[in-house]
């Protein structure tokens, strides 16, 4: 009898499924023993990209209990792309289903984005200088290409300030806000920088293709003193801009 | 209310650039230094993906890099008169990598280690 795919990976994603038959060594021996071999290392290596991937959340959680954590996602949701890169695609939504928190899920979340944002394609940035010489009679038309590393997470947690505390291993301040964590990426090193929620409206419109105007007035909607200044600012020193498209007034 | 809105926009895209431009120098630029990582420190760390980071086994190792601020990889101090060199100046001279500091590795075939310059090239091309 020969192993079939499906029985030999639904038994290496459960320990306590016996060894799948027919496996043999070069001796035609049975090869229970290094199928055993096998299952822990597929385990063991899933959870450690986990470890290398979360460190926030690890730190967070605990290295003993991350480790636990791991494992049982590792074998409740096996990545579903060979990507390394990818691995851990599901553990925000693993977290929140365990019981661990919205915050705990959302830091994973940003850490997700951190990565995908190291990976996103490279593209030149606009001269800052270039945007301040838009006529203002073109700005409320004006649409912002952005950079394939921008992301954003929104959160309802102060989240990166607890990811920023979790990395350095210092105690976290007691003040808990809404936030939305900016991720970009100007060069290398992707940066992570808080927004207002109000912020993230704004600069997830514009993402989209919002005209200028447009988005401003979405993310006044949420706060009515909202002022596009500091958002613009932290778009144009993290290199997110890539291009400036004016049309002129319909 | 156009006038106003606009008058608004306009305030605040020249408060975001004029905010870009007053920024305490950027966070500084970095390169590729190939030549100065000590062992288990070399960069290119994002995750799992990335298995070189903190691969290098040896100190100074001549195919690993670290990122520095731009400028100072050929200033480094390193001991025994090595030096560093940039990704970008090794991609030039068409080069990979620095024949100095490797460790025993069967991959680093004698292919492989024509791509890699010699110190005494290195200090030829420097000077």
């Amino acid at each position: 009898m020969i192993v079939t795919q499906q029985a030999f990976r639904a038994a290496l994603l459960d320990p306590a499924a016996p060894v799948p038959e027919g496996l043999t060594d070069p001796a035609g021996r049975p090869a229970g023993r290094r199928f055993d071999v096998y299952r822990n290392n597929v385990v063991a290596s899933l959870a450690a990209a986990l470890e290398t991937g979360f460190p926030a959340v690890r730190a967070l959680v605990g290295p003993d209990r991350f480790r636990a954590l791991a494992i049982a996602h590792a074998r409740a949701r096996p990545p579903r792309t060979p990507l390394m890169m990818h691995a851990g695609a599901d553990l925000p939504a693993f977290l929140e289903g365990a019981g661990l928190g919205s915050a705990l899920a959302d830091v994973a979340r940003l850490e997700l984005a951190v990565r995908e944002s190291y990976h996103a394609a490279d593209a030149a940035p606009i001269d800052p200088a270039a945007l301040g010489r838009i006529p203002p009679d073109r700005l409320e038309n004006l649409r912002l290409g952005v950079a394939p590393a921008l992301r954003l997470v929104p959160s309802a947690h102060a989240l990166v300030s607890r990811r920023q505390a979790a990395l350095e291993g210092s105690a976290q301040g007691a003040e808990d806000r809404p936030e939305t964590a900016l991720v970009t990426r100007r060069g290398f090193d992707p940066v992570v920088t808080a927004l207002a929620p109000s912020e993230g409206v704004f600069v997830t419109a514009l993402a989209r293709g919002d005209p200028l105007g447009a988005a401003v007035a979405l993310a006044a909607a949420h706060d009515p003193v909202f002022i596009p200044a500091a958002a613009l600012s932290a778009l144009l020193a993290g290199g997110a801009i890539t291009s400036l498209e004016t049309e002129s007034v319909p | 209310m156009t006038d106003t809105k606009t008058l608004a926009l306009t305030a605040a895209v020249a408060a975001a650039v004029s905010a870009y431009a007053a920024a305490p120098a950027q966070a500084q630029a970095q390169e590729k230094c190939y030549g100065v990582s000590l062992a288990g420190e070399n960069d290119c760390a994002a995750g799992p993906g990335t298995t070189c980071a903190g691969t290098s086994t040896v100190d100074y190792q001549g195919n690993a890099w670290t990122l520095v601020e731009a400028g100072t990889c050929t200033e480094l101090d390193l001991p025994d008169g090595r030096m560093g060199v940039t990704a970008a100046q090794l991609e030039e001279w068409g080069f990979n990598g620095i024949n100095r500091d490797l460790p025993d590795d069967a991959s680093l075939t004698e292919d492989v280690l024509n791509q890699y310059i010699t110190p005494e090239r290195l200090a030829e091309l420097r000077s």
